[in-house]
């Protein structure tokens, strides 16, 4: 079974359940790929560097036990199929870095709720995967551990934070990953890498056991290579955690494939106009055109929308989001866990040794960033400023839905740059994220879903944005392009090589 | 207001009180809060502020919280908003306290009491919840400092004051009386020792009239004795400090009970930025008129209002009503002594005098009190229908504290059988009070001849022979009688 890569969620799952799989040769298969792929400074020839940590002993347990469930007729609805973790994600089987120094060798002593629940569904944990750290940046560039590179052009970035997640996915070195998103972080890196993620509504998923970065907008969400898979792996990992998360939101779990194959006639697609303007590649936007075709094919109308304060959710962004963390990553202090200066003289020289030899460099500034806008006589001019616009950003939105079912968009304004081309310039990265903040900003539900190549032969991809709670919508409307189109079965050609 | 000055200086005072709320569990997390554990027990993974962590509010404290704002006839909001108030200390796990900033859940009220006769009132500004930060442990530690975290995520309920206060004893009176509402209504245990209940004092002076002066924070006052002594030293330190032309700088200081005296710990330029905002961790805390009338319906009787019931229902001086409602237990305790005798002052004399001297000598709290309000009771009968002398009544309030009554028996029967056993019983026959008076007379020529100079100590000795002959059982004021006339 050489290409179980290529077989989707859906039907491993059914082939496993009739066993005419076995989870041990699913899971040893992936295992033989993401061997291959495990990030650090000697990575070298296809790696894409996309694993952090890998466990062979963790991984066969599991899928035999697995497999018991299995012959015993038991198991959940995606037992035996294997995936792998964001290193964002705590974990008692794997140690959880963050992509940070500052944890390096951590092991916690609980999983979190969204690990906990796929697990619940049968799946087998492959390992974790790399990213920026702690979810900081769009390149994963800011991995303590290596950068991940991109399966279709490994001098290319896999986009980030969740770029291990996008590049094990693309690669076919698992066939479903977790992802975070903040303010892109599970669409861009989808986006970059060809394949299908989504990020639910705030709330949707628990963030318990997700290690905060900007708490009032990190999200989990679901990275694959369909619609369809998002959607099986979306209905496992959400639901209320109210004794846990007391952000997570009262609303009962949900089979997000119900709706999948729901006609497209009549529906109204916003098309923003601030979206399509000057910094957005051709390439880019001839792609998307293509694929809003195909859905006018299917009988979906585009209507022109406003959402008029785009531009300034760059700021607000980068503003609240490092306000957060600040404060989130006051806990890294040498203490209790993680990285300690070796032989501190007194109190400040353990926490400012500790903290500057465990962060890197964008987790600084922006530790800087959030301390200067809440400090003292700034609150009010940063702060609370862009808590205002955050609320107008939300509520632009609400005026758009009046007008349209969902809203269309790139995810990212080009392709995957190069390795390297903004990492010195850390405001170039922070404008490119424009098409993916306001609706993390508002909370809303956002997907990026593959609509053909651009310029190099990269992915693009279009970005769906729904209303609150409307995921299946998304999903339903990405899976019939996907009935219609092939863009999310094209693989890079790393995704076919055989393990050595 | 009367307003009492020192060397001419006005006194101003305002409190901040820390009140642990007596949860089991810890307010955003599920760890107990029992207090005295081995070091870091009780502590879980949200404590430890692990990463991946959230903290989930705990409805019991903010029931608690509901209970006080109800109490003191504050607002309770109905939506209050928890901040981070951020700063590094190797006892604060998070590196920020979830406390509430700009909104809190109880906002303003009073709290009444008396100053020796004068009623006084001192309006609160606000109460709000918070989470207690763990304790560093500087001994046992060569070179280092130990951390327990068992303590860090105790709820506390921090209750500020304008500043009312105008003297020491004033500021003694109001923590008392904020200490006897808080356990009152349960939801603090009081105790200072184990630090429940702690008191930041806020001291200012000024001349009458002028505005007022800058204020040094006296933290951790953990009894009332030191909180005086204090806020004593504080005052006369800044009148000298101004008669002497220095300006006073605001600071935060400690009291040394082993010097007696406050010194500064940190002043204003050393003063942190908090950068506090909202926790996006947690949303506003939602309190609905349906929460606040279903725990107003279950709270019991107020101390001030039941002393008042008690002035009028039993007759009682305001001083009784107010020291039988230090503690629910005593207020309960004397009711069911009054339900047994019908005797309402001698009840409150008994509590408030050998009862108290006794759990007091003995380190006792009420529960522990052998003596059951019904054989209290039955006692005070017994001295009411003049069968015993108070001091008579004693002996068997002594018996009963030992357990020597009959457990079989009823409480009257006990008391009456321990006053036959004992021969206790008062004698009210005159006519062989008469014979031992004569006796006594006859015995003491010397006594009786100074009495006849003039002289009352004399007389009281006379009393005290003719009581010893009677083996106590003489009625104390006949004797007197009897006595005057003889020698009349």
């Amino acid at each position: 079974m050489n290409d179980l890569h290529h077989v989707s969620l859906a039907e491993m799952a059914r082939q496993l359940r009739e066993r005419r799989l076995g989870a041990v040769e699913v899971a040893t298969h992936f295992q033989q790929r993401a061997a291959q792929h495990l990030a650090g400074p000697n990575a070298h020839g296809d790696n894409t560097g996309a694993f952090l940590a890998v466990d062979a002993e963790v991984t066969q347990a599991q899928a035999q036990a697995a497999q018991a469930r299995l012959d015993a007729g038991q198991g959940g609805p995606l037992e035996g199929v294997p995936i792998a973790h964001k290193d964002i994600f705590v974990t008692r089987d794997f140690p959880t870095t963050a992509g940070s120094r500052m944890l390096e060798g951590y092991r916690s002593p609980f999983d979190a709720t969204v690990v906990n629940r796929l697990a619940q569904a049968g799946m087998v944990a492959l390992g974790k995967l790399n990213c920026d750290e702690f979810a900081m940046g769009s390149a994963n560039e800011n991995s303590a551990y290596g950068v991940s590179r991109n399966p279709w052009d490994l001098q290319r970035v896999p986009g980030g934070s969740s770029g291990g997640s996008a590049a094990a996915v693309a690669a076919g070195l698992t066939p479903a990953a977790t992802g975070t998103d903040t303010g892109g972080s599970i669409r861009q890196p989808a986006s970059f890498c060809g394949i299908t993620g989504i990020k639910p509504t705030y709330g949707r998923a628990s963030r318990y056991g997700m290690i905060a970065y900007a708490s009032s907008l990190d999200q989990a969400g679901p990275m694959a290579r369909s619609a369809e898979d998002c959607a099986l792996l979306l209905s496992a990992m959400c639901g209320p955690d109210p004794d846990r998360d007391s952000t997570s939101l009262d609303v009962p779990a949900e089979d997000f494939r119900l709706r999948l194959n729901d006609s497209l006639q009549g529906l109204r697609i916003g098309l923003p106009a601030q979206f399509w303007g000057d910094g957005l590649a051709d390439d880019v936007r001839a792609a998307i055109d293509q694929a809003l075709a195909e859905l006018k094919q299917l009988g979906a109308v585009v209507v022109p929308v406003q959402l008029p304060r785009t531009e300034l959710s760059i700021p607000v962004y980068y503003i609240l989001a490092p306000a957060e963390a600040s404060s989130n990553l006051s806990r890294f202090d040498g203490v209790k866990f993680g990285h300690r200066a070796a032989d501190p003289v007194d109190l400040l020289d353990l926490y400012r040794r500790t903290r500057s030899e465990g962060f890197g460099e964008e987790v600084q500034r922006r530790i800087m960033i959030g301390t200067y806008v809440l400090s003292h006589g700034y609150y009010d001019a940063y702060y609370l400023q862009a808590q205002k616009i955050r609320r107008m950003i939300a509520s632009d939105f609400q005026q758009a839905f009046t007008q349209c079912d969902v809203i269309a968009g790139p995810v990212a304004p080009t392709v995957a740059w190069a390795l390297g081309e903004k990492s010195a310039d850390p405001l170039a990265s922070y404008l490119a994220d424009i098409y993916t903040l306001p609706a993390s900003l508002a909370g809303l539900p956002g997907m990026s879903v593959p609509c053909g190549l651009g310029a190099g032969g990269m992915p693009v991809g279009m970005q769906l944005i729904g209303n609150y709670l409307q995921e299946s919508r998304l999903l339903n409307v990405a899976h019939q392009l996907q009935r219609q189109t092939d863009w999310h079965q094209q693989r890079p050609a790393l995704a076919s090589k055989e393990v050595a | 207001m009367s307003t009492r000055l020192v060397q001419g200086y006005e006194v101003v005072i305002g409190f901040e009180t820390h009140a642990q709320l007596s949860t089991q569990s810890k307010i955003f997390s599920r760890a107990p809060t029992a207090f005295g554990a081995e070091p870091n027990t009780q502590a879980c993974a949200v404590d430890l502020a692990l990463p991946g962590t959230l903290p989930v509010m705990n409805r019991g404290a903010v029931e608690r919280a509901i209970r006080f704002g109800l109490a003191v006839g504050a607002h309770v909001a109905e939506r209050s908003v928890f901040a981070r108030k951020n700063y590094f200390y190797p006892d604060l796990p998070k590196g920020y306290q979830i406390s509430q900033y700009e909104i809190p859940v109880v906002q303003g009220g009073t709290v009444q009491f008396y100053l020796g006769d004068e009623l006084k009132t001192v309006r609160l500004v606000r109460a709000h919840l918070e989470e207690d930060a763990g304790k560093s442990l500087h001994e046992d530690f060569v070179g280092m400092s130990g951390i327990d975290l068992n303590r860090a995520g105790t709820p506390l309920l921090e209750i500020v004051t304008e500043p009312d206060i105008r003297s020491s004893d004033e500021a003694v009176a109001y923590a008392k009386e904020l200490h006897k509402i808080v356990t009152w209504i349960g939801i603090c245990d009081g105790n200072m020792q184990e630090g429940s209940f702690r008191c930041d004092a806020n001291v200012s002076v000024r001349k009458p009239g002028q505005p007022l002066g800058t204020r040094r924070e006296i933290k951790n006052l953990n009894s009332f004795k030191f909180m005086q002594q204090a806020i004593d030293y504080e005052v006369r330190w800044q009148i000298e400090q101004i008669e002497d032309g220095h300006a006073i700088e605001q600071a935060t200081v400690l009291f040394d009970p082993d010097t007696g005296e406050t010194r500064a710990m940190r002043t204003k330029e050393d003063a942190a930025d908090y950068r506090y905002f909202p926790d996006p961790d947690l949303p506003p805390l939602m309190i609905d008129r349906e929460w606040v009338e279903d725990v107003r319906a279950h709270m019991s009787e107020l101390p001030r209002v039941m002393a008042a019931r008690l002035v009028t229902q039993y007759g009682l001086p305001d001083y009784d009503a107010t020291t039988l409602t230090q503690s629910q237990a005593m207020a309960a305790y004397f009711e069911a002594v009054v339900q047994a005798c019908q005797q309402p002052k001698l009840a409150s004399n008994w509590i408030m005098g050998e009862v108290s001297r006794r759990l007091n000598s003995g380190e006792l709290s009420l529960e522990q009190l052998p003596v059951s309000a019904s054989q209290l009771g039955a006692l005070i009968t017994r001295i009411g229908d003049n069968t015993l002398s108070n001091n008579a009544g004693k002996q068997v309030f002594d018996a009963l504290w030992t357990g020597e009554a009959l457990a079989s028996q009823s409480p009257q029967a006990q008391v009456d059988a321990l006053i036959e056993a004992k021969g206790l019983k008062q004698m009210n026959d005159s006519s062989a009070l008469e014979a031992i008076v004569d006796e006594v007379l006859a015995a003491n020529a010397d006594n009786v001849a100074q009495v006849k100079a003039g002289k009352d100590k004399a007389f009281n000795a006379l009393v005290g022979q003719v009581m010893k002959a009677s083996k106590g059982k003489a009625n104390p004021q006949q004797v007197n009688a009897v006595l005057k006339a003889r020698l009349g």
